[in-house]
């Protein structure tokens, strides 16, 4: 099976995001980039499919700045077999990505049996790009995947909705499948892993080289703000039974009359 | 040398994930019920984070020296106790790793690589610690084996090792000169393994005395000569101490996160303990100890990597960085005030922890004799 995984590199969760001097994205000089958490899923799910098809291999793609090549080697050391690169900016939009991809997916030379994703990445939080591309290359696509069985070309999937229910779809591969946390538990990458990582091929391609221009660009950002900070909380105190009540009415009003919020 | 290669920064990343995740959650609870952590000694060994003294020949990853130190650093940073298990076998494995014929690497080391094992280095006996050239247990010729008896103590991973490398003396007259080491394995008829040490700190690792009545081990169990022991314990603790100093730095680290984010939380007399200039002084202490501990470190591993003496800057590093771990892991307590005396908070833990770090593989006097006497020789 030629197995694809779509992993964007998103700052670490610790990071304190900054926008940079324009405001045209966030100031990405200093940053510590991790592979999107999400995307630690997709790849051990592409780990635990290739285990299970003899014959497959796992191909590794990210839309990116070369820079920091963390996410990529990460997922190589996790055990996928190869990368591509498609060196890019990193304020792309959605659209731009998921067209990066799909000319990525055609450069390799293979066809594409699965192609998996996290559901969402963790710094922009669009939630399109799987879908995009599966539109692109008109694949049936399911995000907010939690549970995943293969039957042949025959996948069952569960998907996460609203409540806490599942829905479970018969999907027929290729398919675009985008994870969500709850599918597996990702591996660690082993010092081993990392050390053969090293040798594993990386292939490099340029924006042009998978036909995507400026004139692809569907959202153009132009003023990333940090959020109005949030003033100090209050401590409501009531030390016995019988102040209680007169601290509720208090709480109460405050949340009509100064919060707004009931 | 003044950045890690991008391979050590991925392999301290993993380590620190690894202590984030698997061990800094039931370090705790571990210390509490003083319980040997095998899960996470063995799942750690599955990725390659245990025996990393073990050359790529005999199935190891072929880790340098900085590589090593950098791994241990980070795992100390999860719990200082745990990692003593954890580097306790490659203190017993170096030996054979330095001094063992082709023959005993592929018998003794490969298994460590195939198979989750545990092993000890038995050096200390109940009378004689510092004065390890003094060890009273006695290696007699048998033929075919040597005869051991005597009583080793302290023994790190005593009750779960697979393996004993043992010191001893084929004639306790000769001094430093009749040192030996043999291989012993597990389960050897006479071998007792005595009960569970019940200590202040490194809770969670297995410390145990051992007896050895009468015990056959067979003669190719011997690493190099009779007599030629000493030589290799020396080289030993020439690649040990760096890994112990590197707890030191990770515990030191450990604390100095902890007091970041307290320091800059707690609120007295209107402003964060932070910005008081006395907490600031002190904090300054810690960052100034923990660079200088991380860069001796370095410098130690670096000298082994390139085949250069070490001893003295070994001896440095052992002491500097595990004295400073005590001073900083009590200046945590100190910062975090009544709350640092409390188990709730991590701080306490730290300081009962850092204290054996200045203990084991020589203690920081010894350290310094060794450093003094390094430098008068000039
Ligand atoms: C938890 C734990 C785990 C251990 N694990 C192992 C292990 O796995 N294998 C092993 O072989 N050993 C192990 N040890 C033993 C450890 O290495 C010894 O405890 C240490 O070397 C000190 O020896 P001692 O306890 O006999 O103290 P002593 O040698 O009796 O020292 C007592 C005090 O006197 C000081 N002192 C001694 N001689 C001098 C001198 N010449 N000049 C100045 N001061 C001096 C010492 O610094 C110390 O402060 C462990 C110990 C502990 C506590």
């Amino acid at each position: 099976m030629n197995i694809f995984v779509c992993v964007k590199q998103v700052p670490d969760t610790e990071t304190k995001v900054q926008p940079n001097s324009d405001g045209s994205f966030i100031e990405t000089n200093a940053i510590k980039w991790i592979m999107n958490p999400y995307d630690e899923f997709a790849v051990e799910q592409a780990l635990l499919v290739k285990a299970a098809n003899s014959d497959s291999t796992v191909t590794v793609l990210r839309v990116g700045s070369v820079k920091d090549t963390e996410a990529l080697r990460t997922a190589m050391a996790m055990g996928a077999d190869e990368a591509i690169l498609v060196e890019a900016e990193d304020n792309l939009d959605s659209y731009m990505t998921a067209k990066a991809l799909k000319g990525a997916i055609e450069k390799s030379g293979k066809t594409p049996d699965l192609i998996l994703s996290g559901k969402q990445a963790i710094d922009s939080d669009a939630l399109q790009v799987p879908q995009l591309l599966a539109q692109m290359l008109g694949l049936p696509s399911v995000s907010v995947v939690v549970g995943f069985e293969q039957n042949g070309d025959k996948l069952q999937i569960k998907r996460e909705v609203e409540g806490g229910s599942l829905e479970v779809y018969e999907v027929t591969s290729p398919a675009v499948i985008a994870c969500n946390k709850g599918i597996n538990t990702p591996r660690y990458a082993s010092l081993p892993g990392i050390m053969k990582a090293k040798k594993k091929p990386l292939t490099q391609l340029s924006l042009g080289d998978v036909s995507v221009s400026e004139e692809d660009r569907r959202v153009k950002y132009s003023d990333y703000k940090l959020p109005p900070e949030k003033p100090a909380g209050k401590k409501f105190e009531a030390m016995d039974e019988a102040q209680a009540p007169g601290v509720v009415k208090e709480v109460v009003g405050l949340l009509r009359n100064e919060a707004k919020v009931i | 040398m003044f950045e890690l290669s991008e391979e050590q920064k991925e392999f301290k990343e993993m380590a620190m994930k690894f202590s984030r995740n698997e061990i800094i959650p039931v370090a705790q609870k571990l210390d509490e019920e003083g319980k040997f952590p095998q899960d996470i000694f063995k799942k750690a060994w599955e990725l390659g984070l245990v025996n990393t003294s073990i050359p790529a020949e005999y199935g190891g990853a072929g880790f340098s020296n900085l590589d090593a130190v950098t791994i241990c650093e980070a795992l100390a940073y999860g719990c200082m106790g745990i990692n003593t298990s954890i580097m306790a076998n490659d203190l017993a494995l170096l030996p054979i790793v330095i001094a063992g014929s082709h023959e005993q690497k592929e018998k003794f080391l490969k298994p460590f690589t195939e198979q989750f094992k545990i092993a000890s280095f038995c050096l200390t006996e109940p009378n004689n610690g510092s004065d390890a050239a003094g060890i009273k247990t006695t290696f007699k010729d048998g033929g075919d084996h040597w005869i051991v008896n005597g009583e080793k103590m302290w023994i790190t991973n005593a009750g779960y090792a697979d393996l004993y490398v043992v010191y001893g003396t084929i004639d306790p007259n000769l001094k430093h000169k009749g040192i030996s080491c043999l291989v012993v394995e597990k389960g050897a008829e006479g071998l007792e393994i005595g009960k569970k040490e019940d200590k202040m700190g490194h809770r969670a690792s297995d410390t145990r005395s051992l007896r050895f009545n009468n015990v056959k081990v067979p003669k190719e169990n011997m690493l190099q000569n009779p007599g030629e022991g000493w030589s290799i314990a020396m080289k030993t603790l020439d690649h040990s101490r760096p890994l112990v100093a590197s707890s030191g730095v990770g515990g030191a680290q450990r604390a100095l996160d902890c007091v970041v984010q307290y320091a800059n939380e707690r609120v007295q007399f209107g402003k964060t303990i932070g910005q008081h200039q006395a907490l600031q002084m002190m904090i300054a202490d810690m960052v100034m100890k923990i660079e200088c501990s991380r860069l001796l470190v370095q410098k130690a591993a670096w000298l082994a990597d390139n085949n250069q003496r070490n001893t003295d800057i070994a001896s440095c590093a052992k002491a500097f960085a595990t004295d400073s771990c005590m001073e900083i892991t009590t200046n945590a307590v100190q910062i975090y005030g009544g709350y640092g005396y409390s188990k709730e908070y991590p701080v306490e833990k730290l300081m009962r922890d850092a204290k054996l770090l200045q203990i084991y593989e020589g203690t920081s006097q010894i350290q310094r004799l060794v450093i003094a006497r390094e430098a008068l020789r000039n």
